[in-house]
């Protein structure tokens, strides 16, 4: 009786959560995800940050000042957020949208009419408002906390030209839904490339740009035509902004965001208060 | 054909300089010893044994091999680059003409502004008297607005092009009067082909403010 008494009581003790917490720690499966077991040191909570290819691009050791939300105001942090936001509705809404002169507007309306949760378009251009509303006032912060400085300086231009890729991601998205407002947005908007120095062809230097009698730069061989792919917002325009808008500028906002946050870490984490 | 053979030339242009500088490494290091055709991978630095393959090739020689294999890398990027810049500019282009026929002048009344050629080439005809000559004739109104790039609307009972963008107005001659846009209309050369047909080159373009609306290719004298 005692026997079966101790055996119930080992099997409830190997049941506890402890034990199965351990035995899980020590399969092989955990250990090759995870490396260190729970992080109760200072030294193991070191190791699961470098160990981590997520939480390597974060500080190991973050500032009481640094979580403070009267000093951050979180904006970096939300900023991220919105973008992972804006990538996960933006490659929702990829399944419906065909960016081609016949579909694009009526497809925009499916979206809003015909598909299931029709606020997806909704999420990514309000998540698309308010990120560049974050960036600013992310900026702003780092600016008034004089985050700049050294050692900083670099990540700081780093930053800027995350500003202007998201700046870019923005207008490149106002084409897509191709109405009027669109067209004529990014027609006015396109006609400042006309006046690039030597590469736009009412810019200044374009004339000196020749050949004998021949000019190379004219509205079919300059810096517009090759973001419009056309001598107008067309077509080609349209499917260079779905590229760019797509492809092209996440791609390069999303490496210059993992040097962006890889900095603050190797620059001494957040920058206390002044 | 011709884009086959461009093609084909971006390409060697490219791999060429890629072989040349593959190879060119390649001799140098197994001349230097530091690689040997048997495989077999020697410590340059530290051995006696290697000491004696350096000798093959003084160290001097082996920069200027350098020298060249970088040179030709250099050329491939440089021949990549302009190659994928060449990407963005297509040889054929599916818009319509710059240069069209507009039927006959005759067609065209008085003081009209025919609105046919709006929608597909972006030009107004106009049949009305110069405003510097006086002459009578007809010209090539660009429907661009000249303040950031919209279509203005040609108001029949105003008499006047009207854009909906920011509320530039121009007269029918295509002189600016209110709004925010700093200059006149732009006009292109028009002349007369031998069948007797309007023709509108857009790829010349006259301003008013330049004084390049005295040049007589801007002006149709009917």
């Amino acid at each position: 009786m005692a026997k079966i008494i101790q055996t119930i009581k080992n099997l409830f003790q190997s049941v506890s959560p402890a034990k199965i917490g351990q035995s899980i720690q020590e399969t092989q499966l955990y250990r090759s995800i995870f490396r260190v077991g729970v992080p109760d040191t200072d030294r193991k909570r070191m190791l699961v940050m470098l160990g981590s290819v997520f939480l390597h691009l974060h500080p190991v050791k973050v500032r009481k000042s640094g979580i403070r939300m009267r000093y951050t105001w979180c904006m970096g942090g939300i900023t991220f957020f919105l973008f992972l936001v804006l990538t996960f509705t933006g490659l929702l809404l990829m399944f419906y949208y065909r960016p081609t002169l016949d579909y694009a507007y009526v497809d925009i309306i499916d979206l809003r009419e015909q598909v299931p949760l029709g606020i997806m378009r909704e999420i990514h251009r309000w998540g698309a408002h308010a990120m560049v509303i974050a960036v600013w006032l992310h900026m702003f912060r780092v600016f008034m906390t004089g985050s700049y400085k050294p050692p900083r300086e670099f990540n700081w231009n780093v930053g800027v030209i995350l500003l202007v890729l998201t700046l870019l991601l923005s207008f490149t998205g106002y084409l897509l839904p191709w109405d009027q407002l669109a067209m004529w947005a990014i027609t006015v908007g396109s006609n400042m490339a006309r006046a690039t120095p030597f590469a736009g062809h009412e810019g200044p230097g374009a004339a000196l740009v020749r050949l004998g009698d021949i000019t190379l730069v004219n509205n079919a061989s300059d810096a517009r035509f090759a973001l419009l792919g056309g001598r107008f917002v067309g077509e080609g325009a349209l499917l260079r902004f779905y590229v760019l808008h797509c492809v092209g500028l996440p791609l390069v906002a999303g490496f210059l965001m993992a040097i962006h946050f890889w900095r603050i870490r190797r620059d001494g984490g957040i920058s206390g208060p002044l | 054909m011709l884009s086959v053979l461009s093609a084909m030339a971006t390409a060697a242009a490219v791999l060429l300089p890629v072989v040349i500088f593959i190879v060119v490494i390649s001799i140098a290091m197994v001349k230097r010893g530091e690689i040997s055709m048997q495989g077999e991978v020697h410590e340059v630095a530290a051995t006696p044994v290697a000491g004696k393959a350096a000798a093959a090739i003084p160290r001097r020689a082996f920069f200027s091999w350098m020298g060249v294999a970088w040179t030709a890398f250099t050329a491939s990027m440089v021949a990549t680059a302009s190659a994928t810049g060449r990407f963005m500019f297509p040889n054929v282009l599916f818009e319509p003409p710059a240069t069209f026929k507009a039927g006959t002048p005759d067609e065209i009344q008085e003081g009209q502004v025919d609105e046919r050629f709006k929608q597909k080439f972006g030009v107004w005809l106009v049949k009305d008297i110069d405003i510097q000559t006086g002459a009578h004739g007809i010209y090539a109104l660009s429907t661009v607005c000249t303040h950031l790039g919209c279509t203005p609307d040609w108001l029949p009972a105003a008499q006047k092009f009207k854009c909906p963008c920011h509320g530039s107005g121009y007269y029918r001659n295509g002189i600016n009067f209110e709004g925010p846009t700093p200059r006149p209309l732009e006009r292109y050369a028009i002349s007369l082909a031998e069948d007797g047909q309007i023709l509108v080159d857009k790829n010349a373009k006259f301003q008013y403010e330049k004084g390049q609306w005295a040049d007589p290719r801007s002006f149709l004298k009917v």
